[in-house]
């Protein structure tokens, strides 16, 4: 079984002398992260937040053996940044950047599979191990250390979900943010298949929206016996219009594919519990436990 | 961003791919003399940014450079899909022996790009892949290999093409995935690809470019508020020029929430306690109490909206800076309307404070928001 991370998983951020790099590298510090150098290329020997900038990412592995990298560079820079970490071994690599090209994307999701690579992202509010790491830009706030195992594709409503089960008095065990883009590194069913076998996590909250058919192949995988524990879900965008885009890449119905009501039909079909509003997941789930 | 057909052809002849003659064209008279410059029977076809123009009546015939300088005339100015044509282009009329369908496009389950072929051109591709999948040949392109000379010849195979044809058709679908790469295409499509006695020409030419993209694009970037100019509302532009992620909806309340999924989930909220969005705005993540403001501002000044639902969490986005922009946009903007906010996070107890000492609802969760917010507009 892949690790994603956890209270031992040695982070690296590139880009962390951005405005958002360096906010987001003291956050993940104070929730317990540990982050062990960052990279910015002209950069190298200066030091932020305490620690040391580098050059390039094999000089900042050699230097403190990092494990895994989070992306916080612009989007022309984004490709590059994925295929150095992926190149030095790093797992996983969390690409928070919004706004990369589709075609890179692409490039590095070939690229990634070569290696075994797990990608996170882009365009991700990247994954939490509630109570040991985060490798993200969420509210640490919303999350408790617990045995729920969340999938999203959104961050703000990600976060909503993880606090209704805050408040039900249940917890989570790792979160992870897929990625709003329309090619991302890991959809429902790669994080699923990591759930069944986790035994940390007892039940997942699946948060879907409109576009694409990724929750419907999420439905299939659990109506087919692929995942056997409980699971709840809600999906957004049942008022949206048609061809309208909101927002996300990803958040755009053509014809009658990808819309809310087909994948809250596939779920149920599959035996989910699908929630009307956001709190029901949590509801439906403190019910299952 | 989607290119007009006369910009797309341009980028397909660039790269080696067979197009009929033609010309863009703002005028009657450029209509007629470029016809007798032809000297042969014309097709002239609006120039739009969406499908379905054909049905509409924006793709006409002329036979004579007179006939086309007349059509030209009925067509410009022309209202298709709340669009008004104002170029067209004039291309010599083929003899089509067949109509068939080619395109390349994203697949997002295999994170790759995929070749989509057809012998039913002419037709919405969607409703062929949906009745007779049979129908479609498709090639999902090995992102490190790329797309070799023989995936072609396989296409091409498939389509039932063989000698002399196969290698036209194939060399077609090699420069089509070329063209697609480097444009950074999200999509291009030729439908009709018409065969003709000699081979195959592109009678329609889309081409759909990656927005994230157009900083490897310097040229289309110019064309970009153009192309929104065409594709958004009035009150959408107006908000783009304010840096506002806003679509416009036809309800009664005005919709602010911060990243999509979140933002989406509220106006889904407000439509199942009966009530109907007038907008989607998303503030994105980190906002200062000025972009509050403006959205607060933006969404307060739309007539239609009886009220204001405001659905935040606060991570990276403050709760008190939710409720400074909030309160500064309900001063500043002249007309009283209700507003009920929903927040939750960083700060929210300060928020909270800033709010109730101004005389504004909140509530802790959304669906009572959404309620109290449904409530609100039926009543003022």
């Amino acid at each position: 079984m892949t690790r994603f991370i956890d209270k031992d998983t040695r982070v690296l951020v590139q880009g962390i002398t951005g405005s958002q790099g360096a906010f987001h590298t003291h956050l993940m510090r104070e929730y317990g992260t540990k982050v062990v150098a960052g990279t910015v290329p002209g950069r190298g020997g200066q030091t932020i937040e305490g620690l040391p900038v580098y050059d390039t990412v094999v000089e900042a592995e050699e230097s403190h053996g990092v494990d895994a990298s989070i992306i916080f560079v612009p989007a022309p820079y984004a490709l590059d940044a994925a295929l150095e970490s992926v190149e030095a071994g790093l797992d996983p690599v969390v690409i928070i950047t919004e706004g990369m090209p589709v075609r890179d994307s692409i490039e590095l999701m070939a690229r990634a599979r070569l290696s075994g690579t797990t990608i996170v992202g882009p365009n991700t509010p990247g994954l939490i191990k509630a109570g040991e790491c985060k490798m993200g830009i969420m509210p640490a706030q919303v999350f408790k250390k617990g045995e729920v195992g969340v999938i999203s594709r959104s961050g703000t409503l990600f976060y909503e979900v993880a606090a209704h089960i805050t408040r039900v008095g249940l917890g989570q065990s790792t979160c992870v943010g897929l990625g709003g883009d329309p090619v991302v590194g890991l959809d429902y069913v790669d994080v699923l298949r990591w759930f069944e076998e986790d035994p940390e996590t007892e039940a997942v909250a699946l948060i879907g929206e409109i576009g694409g058919d990724a929750e419907e192949r999420a439905a299939a995988f659990i109506g087919d016996g692929g995942f056997t524990k409980p699971v709840a879900a809600y999906v957004a965008g049942r008022a949206a219009v048609p061809g309208k885009r909101m927002g996300h890449a990803g958040a755009i119905i053509q014809g009658s594919m990808g819309t809310a009501e087909s994948k809250m039909n596939a779920l149920r079909d599959a035996g989910v519990a699908v929630g009307e509003f956001p709190r029901q997941v949590a509801e439906s789930l403190k019910e299952l436990l | 961003m989607k290119l007009l057909e006369y910009e797309a052809k341009e980028h397909f002849r660039r790269h080696g791919i067979p197009t009929p003659q033609g010309r863009m064209i703002t005028t009657p008279r450029e209509a007629r003399d470029y016809t007798a410059e032809l000297g042969k029977p014309v097709v002239i076809k609006a120039q739009l940014p969406v499908g379905g123009r054909g049905k509409a009546g924006g793709v006409r015939f002329a036979d004579t450079p007179e006939e086309a300088a007349e059509v030209a005339d009925a067509l410009l100015g022309m209202r298709i899909k709340g669009l008004t044509v104002e170029k067209l282009y004039v291309e010599e009329k083929l003899s089509i022996v067949n109509e068939i369908y080619l395109g390349v496009t994203v697949d997002r389950r295999n994170k790759a790009y995929v070749v989509l072929a057809s012998s039913e051109g002419g037709m919405d591709i969607e409703e062929v892949a949906a009745k007779t999948p049979e129908r479609i040949v498709r090639h999902l392109v090995d992102p490190v290999h790329g797309l070799r000379g023989y995936h072609g010849n396989l296409v091409a195979k498939r389509l039932g093409y063989g000698g002399r044809k196969m290698l036209q058709f194939a060399a077609f679908v090699e420069s089509l995935y070329e063209l697609a790469l480097e444009m950074d295409a999200e999509l291009t499509e030729i439908n009709p690809l018409a065969e003709v006695e000699d081979g195959f020409t592109a009678a329609d030419a889309r081409l759909n470019v990656d927005n994230n993209a157009l900083f490897r694009h310097g040229e289309l970037e110019e064309r970009l508020l153009e192309s929104y100019q065409s594709e958004l509302t009035e009150r959408e532009m107006k908000a783009r020029s304010k840096g506002l992620t806003y679509v416009e909806l036809d309800g009664n309340i005005g919709i602010i929430g911060n990243g999509a999924g979140l933002t989406m989930a509220t106006l889904d909220t407000v439509m199942l306690h009966g009530g109907r969005a007038a907008n989607f705005l998303d503030l994105g993540g980190g906002a200062t109490p000025e972009r509050i403001g403006e959205a607060a501002k933006f969404v307060l000044g739309d007539e239609r909206a009886r009220a204001l639902l405001v659905n935040v969490l606060g991570g990276i986005t403050r709760c008190d800076h939710i409720a400074e922009g909030v309160v500064a946009a309900r001063r500043e903007v002249a007309v009283e309307k209700p507003i009920v906010v929903r927040m939750m996070g960083t700060n929210e107890e300060e928020g909270r404070k800033i709010l109730k000492e101004a005389g504004v609802e909140t509530l802790g969760s959304m669906e009572e928001a959404a309620e109290l917010a449904v409530k609100l507009a039926e009543a003022s």
